[in-house]
Order: C-alpha cells, then sequence, then structure tokens
C-alpha cells in the first residue's frame, strides 16, 4: 500500500495529478497494488480491470500532459474509480452478482460511465453487491460474500457492499453504488465511509440494470462529503435517454460550491462550514426504541455539533414509519418481478443447458439463475400484482407513498433537513441476516423513506460504538436538496475526524489480482 | 329464431413516424432480420424508454379526428408476459389511463345505409417482434426490427352487426387515418390489423352473446368471410344447443375456418402497473388546441363540397373524397385547369374501375397531376375521342409518372382533328362529289345523312372530332337546302 496516495481523497488525488505531484498511472497501479493486498480477504470485486485501467490511465496522463482542458478542469481527473456491478460498462463484465447473467457485457455504457470518462476517471473494477441489489448484506451475490475491512467476520451492508468495502479499504478512491431502500447508505454506514443517495431524478439511470425503477438511483460513495459533491457534479444532470431524469438542475447551483470547492475541485480559502439559519430536524420519539444505543447516542452528538456550528436544532415527527417497510416491500418487489423478467435466457447471460420445450427453458433458465433472495421477491411481487389483488397490494401502497411524501412536505415546512440513523445497528456479523431474514428487511427502516419519497439522503460517519465498528448517520434534505445535505455534512466534517479513520487492513502477500474479464 | 350477430373491433394501426415509439430507430417496414433495432428496443438490460413525442401528437390527432375525448393525463402500464419476441418480457401500453375516450365516428355501407360506430377508447403502445420458424429444421430465429415500432390501439363499442359494416368502418378508419397523415393503413404490410370480437344473440333481445375473439385477419375480404362462418359456427352451435365458449380463435384462410386457439380458463394474467420509466403524460389544452385545427379536411366535409362546389353527385363526390391520394389527385387536376366534372366522371369512374381490375390502390398508382390534367384537356378539347380515352387511361396507368399524353397520341397518330377548316374542306368536296345524293336527302331520304359521315370520316381517315364532323355536315347540307330554295 502507498500510503502517500491511499489516505488522499479524490479531490486532493486529482489536484496533485494535475499539478504533477503524482501520475494518474501511479494511481491507478497504487490501487490495483492494494487490490491485490486486500481481495483475497474482502472480496470487493467482481471484476478487476487491471490492464484496461492501465491503458486509460497512460491515456489520462498523456491528455494531461499535453494541456487537455477539459481533463485539467475535471475535479475527477485520473481518480481511480469503482463501479458497482449492476452499472453497465460497455465491454465489461456486468453480472449483478447473479448468475443469470452470466458473462454478460454490455453493448453501451451508462450515462454516469460516460460522464465519469469525460471527466478523465479511471475505472479500476466492478464491485460485488447483493444480488440484483436485492439484500443488505451483500451476502446474496453469487459471488461470494464481501467482508467488513473494519471486521472480516462482519458483513459490509448492502446492496452496494462491495462499493462501500473498497473505498473503506483503499481499494478504490471513491465508488459508484445504487440505492433502491438504503443500499449506498447503509454499506457507508457500516464500512465508515460517506455516501448519498440523490434526489430520485438528479442522476440518468440509463445503464443501471433496474431492481426497483421508481426507487432506484445512482450515487457516489467516498471517503468525505467534498468527494461525493465531486461525483454528483460530474454524474447528474438531465439525460435525454432516462425520461424520469429531472431537467435544468444544474442551474440551481453547483454541488462543490455548497462544499467550498471550485468547479475543478479546488478548495475556496476562506470556507467556514457555518449553518445559520439551518433548522435541523431531530425525530427523538422515531429514536426511542429500536436504535441502538450507541447509534442513537451518536446521532445526538452530531446534533450538538452541528449546533455549534451555527445550526438551530428543532423536534420533529415521523409517525408514519410505520408504513413504509411494508410500501417499499411491496412497491420494490412488484417492480423488481416485472424488471427481472427480461431475463429469460432467450438473448444473454446464462441459459438452462437441458430443456425439452419453450416453457421449460425459461422456468429452468430462471429457476437456475436467480438466487433464493430474488426469487422470493419475484414471487412476492408477482403475487401483489395479479389479478384480484393488485388493488390491495400496489395501489395501496403507492397510496401510502404518496401520504409519506405528503408527511415530507409537512415536515419539510417546520426544518431544513433532519437527522436519521443510517441503521438501527452498526454491522452484524456474517450469516446472522440470512437466518433471520426478517430483522434484515426490519434494519431498513430509517433508509427506505427516502427512496419512497425521492428525497436525498447523505450518509457518513458519526462514531463508533462499543465494539469499534463505525456508526453512520443520515441527513436528510427535502427534494433537490442535495446540496444543502451536501453542505451540511461537509460542515460537519470539518469539525470531526471519524471519516478519517480507516481499518487496519493487513497485507496479504499471496493474495492474486482478480483476472481482467 | 332469429338471430343477430353483434360485433366489436380491436383494431391495431402501425403510425409512420420516422423513428420508434421509445428509441431513435427507423420504423421502415422490412430491413434484414434485426438490423433496425438497438439496446433499447432489444431490451438490454439498463435501457429505458423514453417516449417519441411525435408519436404522442399522431395519437392525439387521431383521438380529435374520431371524436374522442382526450384525457390530459394518461400514461402508460406494463403489460407483462413471457415470449421470445417480446424482448423486455413486457408491452408498454396504457390500461388504466387511456389519452383518448368516447369517440364515435359515422359509416356508409355499400348499400348506402348509414350507422354511427362508438369507439371506446384509443390507446398507445409499442409493437413486438416476430418470430421466423427455420424451413431446415426445429429452430426459430427472433426478428425484432418491429420491437418498439409504435401503435395504436382503437378499440370499438359493440355496435357492428354484419361483416359489411366492419369492411366500411375499417375503410372510414383507413380514410381518416390517411387523410390525418399519421399512419398508411396497410392490411397486407401489416400496419392495420383488426382483432374481431363475435357473439350472437336472438333478434330483439339485449343480452350478449358468449363471445369469441378472431385473430390472423390480413384483408377486408378476410374479416368479412371470417364473420360469416364465425356467426354461422356460434349459430349452428346454439341450435344444436351447445354453449359457446370464451376463447380465442385463428382464421385459417386456406380452409376458411376459425380454429380455437386457447380458451378464457387459460388465459395469461398479464399483471398490468403502471409504467415506472415514463412518467405521466400530461397534454396541454394549447396542444389540443393547435392539433384541432390544424386538422385537414377530411372526406366527408371534402364530399360535401364537391357537391356544392363541383355540383358532383354524390356517389361521385364519395368516391374521390374516400381515399386522401385520390381528392388531392382531383384537386390538384382541377386546380390545373381542367373540368372539374369531366375529372370528377373519369376519376371515379373508368380509373377506379381500372384500379379495381389490376389492384391497384389510390396511392399505388403513377398518375400525376399535371398529365391527367392534359389527358381530361384533350378530352374536352375534343382532341381525344372518348373510347379512344380508356385506352390510354390505362397506358397512363401502366406508365412512368412523367409519361406525356399529348406527345404520345400526336406520335401514335391518335389526335382528332379538330381545325374546322380542315374538317369544312373534307365536307365541302363529299357534298360536292354527291351533290345529287345531298338533294335527295333534302327531299327527305334521311338515311343518307349516315354516308354523309362516313365519307367524311374516311377522307379526314377517321382522325376527326365526330360532333365537330356532325355538326359541319348539317351546317353545309342547311345552306345547299338556302341555296336550292331561292333557285
Amino acid at each position: 500500500m502507498d500510503s502517500s496516495i491511499m489516505p488522499m481523497t479524490a479531490l486532493d488525488l486529482s489536484q496533485q495529478i494535475k499539478e504533477g505531484k503524482f501520475t494518474a498511472i501511479e494511481a491507478t497501479k497504487s490501487v490495483l497494488n492494494q487490490i491485490k493486498a486486500a481481495e483475497k480477504s474482502i472480496n470487493a470485486y467482481i471484476t478487476v480491470c487491471e490492464e484496461t485501467a492501465l491503458n486509460r490511465a497512460v491515456e489520462i496522463q498523456q491528455k494531461l500532459e499535453a494541456g487537455d482542458k477539459t481533463l485539467l478542469a475535471s475535479p475527477l481527473a485520473g481518480v481511480p474509480m469503482a463501479i458497482k456491478d449492476n452499472i453497465c460498462t460497455k465491454g465489461i463484465k456486468t453480472s449483478c452478482a447473479s448468475k443469470i447473467l452470466g458473462d454478460f457485457q454490455p453493448f453501451y455504457n451508462g450515462t454516469v460511465i460516460e460522464r465519469l470518462k469525460a471527466a478523465g476517471v479511471v475505472i479500476i473494477g466492478k464491485t460485488n453487491m447483493d444480488e440484483f441489489a436485492m439484500g443488505s448484506t451483500t451476502e446474496t451475490s453469487y459471488y461470494g460474500e464481501t467482508k467488513n475491512p473494519w471486521d472480516l467476520g462482519r458483513v459490509p451492508g448492502g446492496s452496494s457492499g462491495g462499493s462501500a468495502a473498497a473505498v473503506a479499504a483503499g481499494e478504490a478512491v471513491c465508488a459508484l453504488g445504487s440505492d433502491t431502500g438504503g443500499s449506498i447508505r447503509q454499506p457507508a454506514a457500516y464500512c465508515g465511509v460517506t455516501g448519498l443517495k440523490p434526489t430520485y431524478g438528479m442522476v440518468s439511470r440509463y445503464g443501471l440494470i433496474a431492481y426497483a425503477s421508481s426507487l432506484d438511483q445512482i450515487g457516489p460513495i467516498g471517503r468525505r462529503v467534498e468527494d461525493c459533491a465531486a461525483i454528483m457534479e460530474v454524474i447528474s444532470g438531465w439525460d435525454e435517454l432516462d425520461g424520469t431524469s429531472l431537467p435544468d438542475i444544474k442551474s440551481k447551483g453547483s454541488f462543490l460550491q455548497a462544499v467550498g470547492c471550485k468547479a475543478d475541485g479546488s478548495r475556496e480559502k476562506d470556507f467556514s462550514g457555518e449553518l445559520r439559519g439551518i433548522r435541523i430536524g431531530i425525530p427523538e420519539t422515531t429514536l426511542k426504541k429500536g436504535v441502538d444505543e450507541d447509534v442513537r447516542e451518536a446521532l445526538f452528538t452530531m446534533a450538538e455539533q452541528l449546533k455549534t456550528q451555527g445550526a438551530e436544532l428543532c423536534p420533529v415527527s415521523m409517525d408514519f414509519l410505520d408504513y413504509v417497510l411494508p410500501a417499499y416491500y411491496i412497491i420494490a418487489a412488484a417492480e423488481a418481478s416485472s424488471n427481472l423478467s427480461r431475463f429469460d435466457g432467450v438473448r444473454y447471460g446464462y441459459r438452462a443447458t437441458e430443456y425439452e420445450d419453450l416453457t421449460q427453458m425459461y422456468e429452468r433458465t430462471r429457476g437456475q439463475g436467480f438466487g433464493r433472495e430474488v426469487k422470493k421477491r419475484i414471487l412476492l411481487g408477482t403475487f401483489a400484482l395479479s389479478a384480484g389483488y393488485y388493488d390491495a397490494y400496489y395501489k395501496k401502497a403507492l397510496q401510502a407513498k404518496a401520504v409519506i411524501k405528503e408527511a415530507f412536505d409537512r415536515l419539510f415546512q417546520g426544518c431544513d433537513c433532519l437527522l436519521l440513523p443510517a441503521a438501527p445497528s452498526t454491522a452484524p456479523k456474517l450469516g446472522e441476516s440470512l437466518t433471520d431474514p426478517l430483522k434484515m428487511y426490519l434494519s431498513d427502516i430509517f433508509t427506505v423513506s427516502a427512496n419512497l419519497a425521492g428525497l436525498p439522503a447523505l450518509s457518513l460517519p458519526s462514531g463508533f460504538d462499543r465494539q469499534g465498528m463505525p456508526i453512520g448517520t443520515q441527513i436528510i434534505g427535502p427534494a433537490l436538496g442535495d446540496r444543502l445535505v451536501l453542505k451540511v455534512g461537509h460542515s460537519f466534517q470539518k469539525i470531526t475526524d471519524y471519516h478519517q479513520k480507516s481499518p487496519g487492513i493487513k497485507e496479504d502477500k499471496q493474495a492474486q489480482g482478480k483476472g481482467e474479464q | 329464431m332469429k338471430w343477430e350477430t353483434v360485433i366489436g373491433l380491436e383494431v391495431h394501426v402501425e403510425l409512420n413516424t420516422k423513428t420508434k415509439i421509445f428509441c431513435s430507430c427507423t420504423t421502415a417496414f422490412g430491413g434484414s432480420p434485426n438490423s433496425h433495432c438497438c439496446p433499447i428496443c432489444t431490451g438490454q438490460p439498463g435501457t429505458l424508454p423514453k417516449l417519441n413525442e411525435k408519436v404522442l401528437e399522431s395519437a392525439v390527432k387521431t383521438g380529435i379526428a374520431l371524436g374522442c375525448r382526450i384525457n390530459k393525463h394518461n400514461r402508460f402500464d406494463r403489460k407483462n408476459y413471457f415470449y421470445p419476441d417480446l424482448p423486455k418480457a413486457y408491452q408498454i401500453s396504457q390500461l388504466y389511463l387511456p389519452f383518448a375516450q368516447d369517440g364515435c365516428v359515422e359509416i356508409t355501407t355499400r348499400l348506402g345505409k348509414k350507422k354511427a360506430i362508438r369507439i371506446h377508447e384509443i390507446h398507445m403502445e409499442e409493437d413486438a417482434g416476430k418470430l421466423v420458424h427455420s424451413p431446415f429444421g426445429d429452430v426459430t430465429y427472433p426478428d425484432w426490427n418491429r420491437c418498439g415500432v409504435p401503435l395504436l390501439e382503437i378499440v370499438s363499442e359493440p355496435d357492428f352487426h354484419s361483416g359489411e359494416e366492419v369492411s366500411a368502418y375499417l375503410e372510414k378508419l383507413k380514410s381518416v387515418l390517411t387523410y390525418l397523415g399519421v399512419s398508411d393503413c396497410k392490411m397486407e404490410e401489416g400496419s392495420m390489423r383488426a382483432d374481431v370480437n363475435l357473439s350472437v344473440r336472438p333478434a330483439g333481445t339485449e343480452e350478449y352473446g358468449v363471445r369469441t375473439e378472431m385473430k390472423n385477419l390480413n384483408s377486408l375480404k378476410s374479416i368479412e368471410r371470417a364473420i360469416d362462418y364465425e356467426s354461422s359456427r356460434q349459430i349452428e352451435s346454439l341450435e344444436e344447443g351447445k354453449a359457446i365458449v370464451q376463447e380465442t380463435r385463428r382464421w385459417d384462410e386456406n380452409r376458411g375456418k376459425t380454429y380455437a386457439m386457447r380458451s378464457k380458463e387459460n388465459a395469461q394474467d398479464y399483471r398490468y402497473f403502471p409504467e415506472p420509466d415514463i412518467p405521466p403524460i400530461s397534454i396541454s389544452e394549447e396542444m389540443i388546441r393547435e392539433l384541432t385545427q390544424a386538422q385537414p379536411e377530411m372526406a366527408d366535409a371534402k364530399k360535401a363540397r364537391y357537391m356544392e362546389e363541383y355540383g358532383l353527385t354524390e356517389t361521385t363526390a364519395g368516391l374521390i373524397a374516400e381515399s386522401k391520394h385520390f381528392a388531392k389527385l382531383y384537386e390538384e387536376v382541377v386546380g390545373l385547369g381542367a373540368d372539374s366534372t369531366e375529372t370528377a366522371n373519369w376519376l371515379g369512374g373508368h380509373l377506379r374501375y381500372l384500379m379495381g381490375q389490376k389492384g391497384l390502390t389510390p396511392e399505388g398508382i403513377s398518375i400525376r397531376a399535371h398529365g391527367f390534367a392534359k389527358f381530361i384537356g384533350l378530352i374536352t378539347q375534343g382532341r381525344l375521342g372518348r373510347n379512344m380515352a380508356k385506352g390510354i387511361l390505362e397506358k397512363m396507368l401502366e406508365a412512368e409518372p412523367d409519361f406525356d399524353v399529348e406527345a404520345y397520341i400526336k406520335k401514335e397518330g391518335l389526335e382528332l382533328v379538330c381545325d374546322s377548316t380542315q374538317i369544312e374542306k373534307a365536307v365541302a368536296e363529299v357534298l360536292e362529289k354527291y351533290e345529287q345524293l345531298a338533294f335527295d336527302y333534302l327531299a327527305g331520304d334521311e338515311k343518307l345523312y349516315g354516308f354523309f359521315i362516313g365519307q367524311c370520316m374516311e377522307r379526314l381517315k377517321g382522325k376527326a372530332n365526330p360532333a365537330t364532323v356532325n355538326q359541319l355536315v348539317k351546317k353545309a347540307l342547311g345552306e345547299i337546302e338556302k341555296r336550292t330554295e331561292g333557285r
């Protein structure tokens, strides 16, 4: 591990590459070395693109040296980044951690990938995840579970567990995840890193293999809020290929500016991060039960620290949280049952080898290709949409979704953003959630409401529990309040150092890097 | 017992937008298999549909023209089912909130009976691909070229009682949609397809019988045949005391029969739900107003205008106005100065007759306005005889669009002599030669008149306008009579 590069944030690394203190090639090599060292114990990646990443780093370095204006103006030029394996990358295996996609290599890049490439990012590999993003532990992956860098006996969270673990273990400088019910924020919390689920429509979903279309959103995972802001600056904005992407969001201000940075990622000199006039809601009654004491304490401490930056605290009520899990699991499962129908063995991915007719080909391909958790949700969703049940389940869930949205609208009349735990506890031990799935579902209680209401939510390190495991707290804002939650989060990181702690990963000399796919 | 047939139609029409409904692939008919598709229309993982605004525009135009209420807030739904020609395993369609509802069109049957047909709703959807079964073995190849071609499904109320009414309705839809320019409605290319829902009931009763749905109907002729067959089949069954099974039946054109495909017990549950990838559609008042104002003059309005403006008969006016191409040709020809009645009679008469003989459609003919106006001009000027003209018209129909009718008749020596001095000279010569016979004629031997005409025509080599010859012979005989009286 090259200690001169690895603790660096994406912003600092890019600045130094642009200034010539490091080369993009050195940065990529450093990360690849760390992958070689740590991967055997972490298993954060499904695919590592060693060769293409190095070629790309060389290309970027040459362009920078030739004075390429676009790259010199980019906050992420030369930064090695990991991509969750449900985001399509042209010619690079994209599996959703499922057997059913086989060695599927997309013919096209997702919009976020195109935008990252244009900004001079080096894609280092594709990260592990729960199969089709269904799960909260990264244990449902066909490619084996990812381990938490802070404690290899624990899960990294999920479904973007590979991305969060890679960033925490220094196997990537930053990463993209996707968040349908907490899949960026909860693993970020479990791994002690920062992650943002943007407002629905802020980032194009074109190229994201859908789990639940109306809830899915791609977002950044980094070591600091600043890195998340820089990634948002690059990947967000209207996309003609995504009908649900929001128009004209760039005109509402810059993400980097919200965290005291210029467009090229350099820092403004006197950015105080003060939060005067910002009202932060604290749902005290909600936190009374079902939340670990350490997690609750971390939140209250964070609130007090934000107060020292000038923010006002105000109590808020979130009675509607009782409805969020049933509504979420019905909507997500229903949409998933339809979205995953296209994996039928006809055009790409896995196909059963023995079958007598078309129906049997479908049944065997899907029976053998999907894992248990995915099948469970497809069955649940298919049932919820069946004739005679649609009104009782799906329609009701949509109504609940609308009610939750309205409740948030009312809540944000009294405050500008609110704090919630990212999860009721810190990372559980490996295997625990598989034996008690209901407990796993319940652990999504604090994250899913932001998806149902389409709101921006940032999860950031806010302390450690008694076992030394990282705790994450969310800052949730109103729709389009992405800049505000980044600003508040950045202000918190200016006066705390939770985000600067790293897990001590031991080098594994025998570990071999994964081959290029 | 007397029975009444009750029919409702689901008509699928392919819109002729340049690109597909949710991606920018071409909608062109044909093309080698899988050459008109992209990651989006083949449902590659991660791709998203994006509604083509032109499709919405064509849809709303159609809704307005068919007298529907336009739902300003409408949206797409997913219809889920597995089939290899459907790459996403769901079809994006409209179930819960279609864009147009409660329309009405007036049809006129071949017997001249007028009737209003109510339209239940119209919705937008995407077409599926097709499967090509290998002739060499047990292999099936999917061709996704047609995936994502925009369709309108026009659902009528069960207002039809005969195949004839159904035909008239389909002709009417074709007329309206081609006038709007939103579809070419070619049944033979599948750009217009009809599913027929049919039931029978004792005449005079209100309650509907159990219905069957017929698919695979590729022409008006097969639709009428299928309706006749299916009505008889149901009536026979009921008269034998058997019940009708609600099912989908496939029409077999060669055998002239329908066969059961699947019954309602095996019907699929399509698990419709709102399409989350496409935001709800809102159609502005302004858009509806603009598209209403921009509606072209349709067949019925044109027919009325032709009767009023040009004094055409209802039948002739109707025959011309029914087809947009025909009406356009007519108006252009008249605009070039051709006689409106003469033009109408040729268009609605012999031209249609010839087209029927050759199986040509109005949009398929090569005749252009300029050539046709010249053709009519030659007739009205008397330079082209009517019998000769019929042959010339057939020639024009087979020729290239730039066929010069005037040059042709000159070259072939088919032009009639209209120059009266030339005819007068011939008449004078004949009457001089047969002076005595002229006196006999004037004395009362009227059958000699034809002889004079024949002699004149012979001298003019048959290429004179008979009317002029007739007129000039009469005139010359009259002058002879005057001279003799004066003696």
